[in-house]
């Protein structure tokens, strides 16, 4: 049997949402029977691999190195999971958006409030540059699955996991927050 | 009171003739989503989320807002009023911030609950992130136009049941907004009689108790019905 390539991003969130995978304790063990970790933040991969299966992204659209890497994850995935109510809404990374673009948003936090007062950071090449509205990633790639919460549990996690897996349609229960 | 049957989703039902389509469904055991209406209260058919199909007009009516006649035939669920609800709570969502994870009515809100019930993935429409207020002026209540929906159960519940008519809306389309007396902060509107029907009325975690914080923010709603019921019977 072809041990599924499974992948997880992690972009404008808490790392939440792979907490409550990790949340799933004894399963992982039997997850780990089907599938291969190909790329996650806890795995030791620098580049997004061809060829992958099942990609769960958690978090929303923030800065420059997301939208970069979730063309990619797009391109090289079969199927892309929204994972937790930042991937599916914005949610709480995307609750900057009504304080204006990113010049507006760092100017207030690193100056305006800042104490004592600091530099706007600018490190071209190492820190990412903020996008100027958080998006969803639905608004940048076409997205095959949606699985809200804040977390999602780790029961709803396995569930969907456990569906896709058998190569039946998830049932989608519970809601955002 | 005389008698009317009608046919809602293919199932004989009869009503009183003074009952809208909304009240017999819920008597029949059918039910149709809403947000706007709240038991006790008038109806102003304003979140269209009651929309039902009604053989032989091509419009689509509120069910809150339309009254039952004979021979009637109502659908409730078709795949096109499915479908609109679902862009009703889709819009409602994008057009202010209505972020469920750090809201003082996450588990207890009626929106929340809706997207659920009709479906709602996710958003397919741009969120205008507008930049709202929240108005912590007075000393029990306050008001986050971030979750607010317009759906005016505040406006009634202090207007018909309180009797005061301290909230009102101000301002049109995506510039509506609430607001209390001549739109003074709510703790210098002296109309006030801090009675709190509007935050037992409000759906969402727009009209909050002060020192609640996220999800922490209960009520129930039907209060306001007992209340209107109580004042009726003499009790």
């Amino acid at each position: 049997m072809n041990r599924l390539k499974l992948a997880t991003v992690w972009l404008g969130g808490c790392s939440g949402c792979h907490m409550s995978l990790l949340d799933l304790d004894e399963w992982l063990i039997d997850l780990a029977a089907h599938v291969d970790l190909v790329y996650s933040p806890i795995a030791d991969q620098k580049t997004f691999p061809e060829d992958v299966d099942l990609t769960l992204v958690e978090g929303a659209i923030a800065n420059d190195e997301h939208l970069e890497l979730i063309q990619d994850v797009r391109e090289r995935s079969r199927m892309v999971v929204a994972l937790g109510d930042c991937a599916v809404t914005g949610n709480v990374t995307a609750l900057r958006n009504p304080l204006g673009e990113a010049r507006s948003i760092l100017q207030q936090v690193y100056i305006e409030h800042g104490d004592p007062r600091g530099i706007l950071p600018s490190t071209p090449g190492i820190v990412p540059i903020l996008v100027d509205q958080v998006v969803p990633i639905h608004m940048i790639i076409p997205v095959d699955l949606f699985l809200a919460g804040c977390p999602p549990s780790g029961p709803r996690i396995r569930a969907v996991l456990e569906a896709l897996l058998a190569g039946t349609p998830p049932e989608l229960v519970g809601g955002f927050g | 009171m005389a008698a009317r049957t009608l046919t809602i989703n293919g199932t004989l039902i009869s009503a009183r003739s003074n009952e809208t389509v909304l009240e017999a469904a819920r008597e029949a055991g059918i039910s149709i989503p809403t947000l706007c209406h709240l038991d006790g209260l008038s109806e102003v058919g304003a979140c269209r989320l009651c929309l039902v199909e009604i053989a032989g007009s091509a419009k689509l009516q509120p069910a809150c807002h339309t009254t039952v006649t004979e021979g009637m035939e109502v659908q409730t669920d078709t795949p096109r009023l499915k479908a609109h609800r679902r862009a009703i709570v889709e819009l409602l969502f994008a057009e202010r911030n209505h972020i469920c994870a750090v809201c003082v009515a996450s588990g207890h809100c009626e929106l929340q609950q809706l997207a659920v019930e009709v479906g709602m993935s996710h958003v397919r429409y741009e969120y205008l992130s507008p930049d709202c207020s929240v108005d912590i002026s007075h000393a029990r209540f306050g008001i986050d136009h971030n979750r607010c929906v317009l759906c005016t159960r505040c406006v009634r519940a202090c207007d018909e049941v309180e009797g005061v008519h301290t909230w009102d809306i101000a301002g049109r389309g995506t510039n509506a907004r609430v607001i209390t007396d001549l739109n003074v902060p709510w703790g210098e509107a002296t109309s006030c009689t801090s009675c709190g029907k509007c935050l037992l009325a409000c759906p969402t975690g727009a009209i909050f108790s002060r020192g609640s914080t996220v999800a922490e923010l209960e009520r129930d709603a039907s209060r306001i019905a007992t209340i209107v019921a109580a004042r009726n019977e003499r009790w």
